[in-house]
């Protein structure tokens, strides 16, 4: 076991899946010589050569369709975008192409690829770089989309998703690449599809996935100490959703918030809520309440980008007048 | 080279459009009739099977889009005789010749055009969506310019690997304009990729001329701005598309290159079945017609004694029982079971993927 950053976490997996596996090739804008905008993948060019880490032209569409296509002859590329906000560029291929192949040609290619990538507001990037747009990925059929929050996940994730033969989204986060946690020494390898409860507790289920979930479990953490037993649960998986592990939450807590760094309306937190709503209606004590991003292009001012981004202090305060509101008990 | 565009086989630079074919191409007294015959064959074949799928789709037996190759005949065998059978093919959404060109059965072609299990790509996918790992044919798309960054993927999987397969690239005219045409021949250029992308150039986009909607319609130029050697051929004969198209996908081999290939060729009915292309002149649709490559090459092949009655007959006769059998094939071919309907979401199993139907709860106990 050692502590390493997030960053660092995602760096020590690629580099062991390389060595394990020929087929691993990375490609991306300025992974190789740049070693990385965020300095994932530094020293992996010197380490592997420019046969496995490939310089990209900027050219977002071209290459994830290059991958795309690389993977259909069984090479397991792992793609870079610098945000989440280029993959816009690549729609097409990431929706139309790479979640499609293995389906509409009746199972006959798999596309054993990854697209990692940043997402994360909050460092005064303004509105076309700040945004949370894995919803778009988590709403399609054929994609798998991960949202690991700790170093120890984004490892067995990592890992999990090099591997598995399907098109898997995984996004990290700009908020996250400095955070330090345990991991292991062995090598896990995750199991995409499954939320795991990080945090028991009674009163209350509080739901995050990514920054969030790291901002979460603080929350509950110091509402234990005013004596508020908060559960928390981490998606961990976009898509595939486990329902069954936030709903069995909410039948043992009976009210549940869910935090999420996006935009509310038809967002992840709708689909959860909706999901609540269904399969844990009778057990509801209030309403299922969302902490959400303000529904506007991020601006740039700091205090306005601040305003803007769902924290600490808002989701304890929905905590607190979601117990309120059911009389249970006031923090 | 700053300019690398070379006319080559039939095409000279002219600037006038429909005046590459007047030129003379190959002949031939070089040519093995028996190899004559079977082009014609090929080309009948793809011809008959088309007019069967018009007629099929008329009657409500296939559904969708459905754009046929009719006129492009030359084009669609020239183009398959110059690969190899271990080289990849990507194409667009009109797509049946290849896919029978590239050595699919027409059987299978024809349910998948009917939407069976029995179809190259079971039912999932149509007309438009046709693939087949043992033929190599890696998909046609129906998104225009969706295929290229995946060919130039497939190119880069064969250099990552040593391999000396080709992957060839199909398209329409109209596909030059959008932006993954340029990122995929820029990456492939850079990255000396073997692929060879060849844009069918039938001189409309849908309803929108080249002229209109190209700023250089002289498209095989387009390489030139990623050094890329264009090559513009006929596309109404079949042997100056094979000699064309086997020149560079040998070199593409043996120097680990990209090249573009334009193949000016003919849309004889409209961009679909279901459209009467009233958008062109009588003029424009005569020309088509009178572009007719199977006439042509039936009319070439007679003249030098190779055709003859007895052989017409026959070749006709065989055709059209192949076309039959592949539409009794289908339409005798059981449909995909709707309990199939959730086996190709992901290849690798994963817990909490839905299976529920449209009625269903979302969770299952209820």
């Amino acid at each position: 076991m050692s502590v390493i950053t997030y960053r660092q976490a995602l760096r020590d997996t690629l580099r062991s899946e390389m060595h394990r596996d020929e087929n691993v090739l990375l490609l991306g804008e300025e992974i190789g010589v740049f070693e990385g905008s965020y300095k994932i993948t530094e020293g992996l060019l010197k380490e592997f050569g420019e046969r496995r880490v490939r310089d990209t032209p900027i050219a977002e569409e071209g290459f994830v369709g290059a991958a795309i296509g690389a993977a259909m002859l069984g090479l397991r590329p792992v793609v870079e975008l610098m945000t989440i906000n280029f993959s816009l560029i690549a729609i097409d291929q990431i929706i139309n192409h790479a979640a499609k192949i293995y389906g509409m040609f009746g199972g006959q290619t798999s596309v054993p690829m990854v697209i990692r990538t940043p997402g994360g507001g909050g460092q005064q990037l303004g509105a076309t770089h700040s945004q949370n747009i894995e919803l778009f990925y988590s709403f399609i059929p054929g994609l798998k989309v991960l949202a690991p929050s700790t170093p120890a996940e984004a490892a067995a994730m990592l890992r999990a998703a090099i591997r598995d033969d399907d098109p898997v989204l995984f996004l990290e986060n700009l908020g996250l690449y400095n955070t330090k946690g345990e991991v292991p020494d062995e090598e896990v390898v995750a199991e995409i599809g499954r939320a795991a409860v990080t945090r028991e507790g009674t009163d209350i289920t509080l739901i995050g996935y990514s920054r969030m979930a790291a901002v979460t479990t603080r929350v509950a953490e110091r509402l234990a100490e005013q004596g508020i037993s908060v559960e928390v649960v981490d998606l961990r998986s976009l898509r595939p959703l486990d329902r069954e592990t936030i709903v069995e939450s909410v039948k043992r807590t009976g009210c549940a918030v869910i935090a999420e760094d996006d935009w509310l309306t038809y967002g992840i937190g709708a689909e959860i809520a909706a999901s609540i709503q269904e399969g844990a209606f009778d057990y509801l004590d209030a309403p299922v309440r969302r902490v959400a991003m303000a529904e506007v292009p991020m601006p740039y001012a700091k205090p306005l980008e601040t305003a803007a981004m769902p924290s600490a202090e808002s989701i304890t305060t929905v905590i607190h007048e979601t117990l309120s509101a059911v009389g249970r008990r006031v923090g | 080279m700053a300019d690398t565009a070379k006319p080559r086989g039939t095409g000279r630079t002219g600037t006038r459009r429909r005046t590459a074919r007047k030129e003379a191409g190959p002949t031939l007294n070089d040519e093995q009739p028996k190899v004559l015959l079977d082009y014609y064959r090929q080309m009948l074949l793809i011809r008959r099977f088309e007019e069967r799928t018009a007629q099929a789709y008329t009657q409500a037996r296939i559904g969708g889009y459905c754009h046929l190759n009719l006129g492009e005949e030359a084009t669609v065998v020239g183009l398959m005789t110059a690969l190899q059978e271990r080289d990849y093919l990507f194409t667009n959404y009109r797509e049946h010749g290849y896919a029978i060109g590239k050595g699919i059965h027409p059987r299978r072609v024809m349910a998948e055009l009917y939407g069976r299990s029995t179809g190259v790509s079971k039912g999932w996918g149509g007309s438009m969506h046709m693939f087949d790992t043992e033929a190599r044919l890696l998909g046609g798309y129906g998104i225009v310019g969706g295929q290229l960054p995946l060919a130039v993927g497939a190119a880069l999987a064969v250099s990552y690997r040593g391999g000396d397969e080709v992957v060839m690239c199909q398209m329409g005219d109209g596909t030059t304009n959008i932006g993954a045409f340029h990122e995929s021949l820029n990456i492939a250029a850079l990255w000396n990729l073997p692929v060879v992308f060849v844009v069918i150039n039938n001189y409309t986009g849908m309803g929108t001329t080249v002229e209109k909607s190209s700023a250089e319609p002289e498209l095989y130029k387009r390489g030139s701005s990623y050094r890329m050697e264009g090559v513009r051929v006929d596309g109404q004969d079949v042997l100056a598309v094979r000699d064309a198209a086997a020149d560079l996908v040998e070199r593409a081999r043996a120097e680990q290159k990209p090249f573009l290939l334009e193949a000016m060729s003919h849309r004889m009915k409209g961009h679909s079945v279901v459209d009467p292309a009233k958008y062109r002149s009588a003029e424009q649709a005569e020309e088509a017609k009178a572009n007719d490559p199977v006439a042509a090459f039936e009319a070439r092949l007679t003249e030098a004694g190779i055709l003859t009655d007895e052989l017409r007959q026959e070749i006709a006769d065989s055709v059209k029982d192949e076309v039959a059998d592949a539409a009794d094939f289908a339409e005798n071919s059981p449909h995909p079971e709707v309990s199939t309907l959730f086996d190709y979401t992901y290849a690798t199993p994963v817990p909490n993927e839905s299976s529920r139907m449209p009625a269903d709860p979302v969770f299952a106990e209820q």
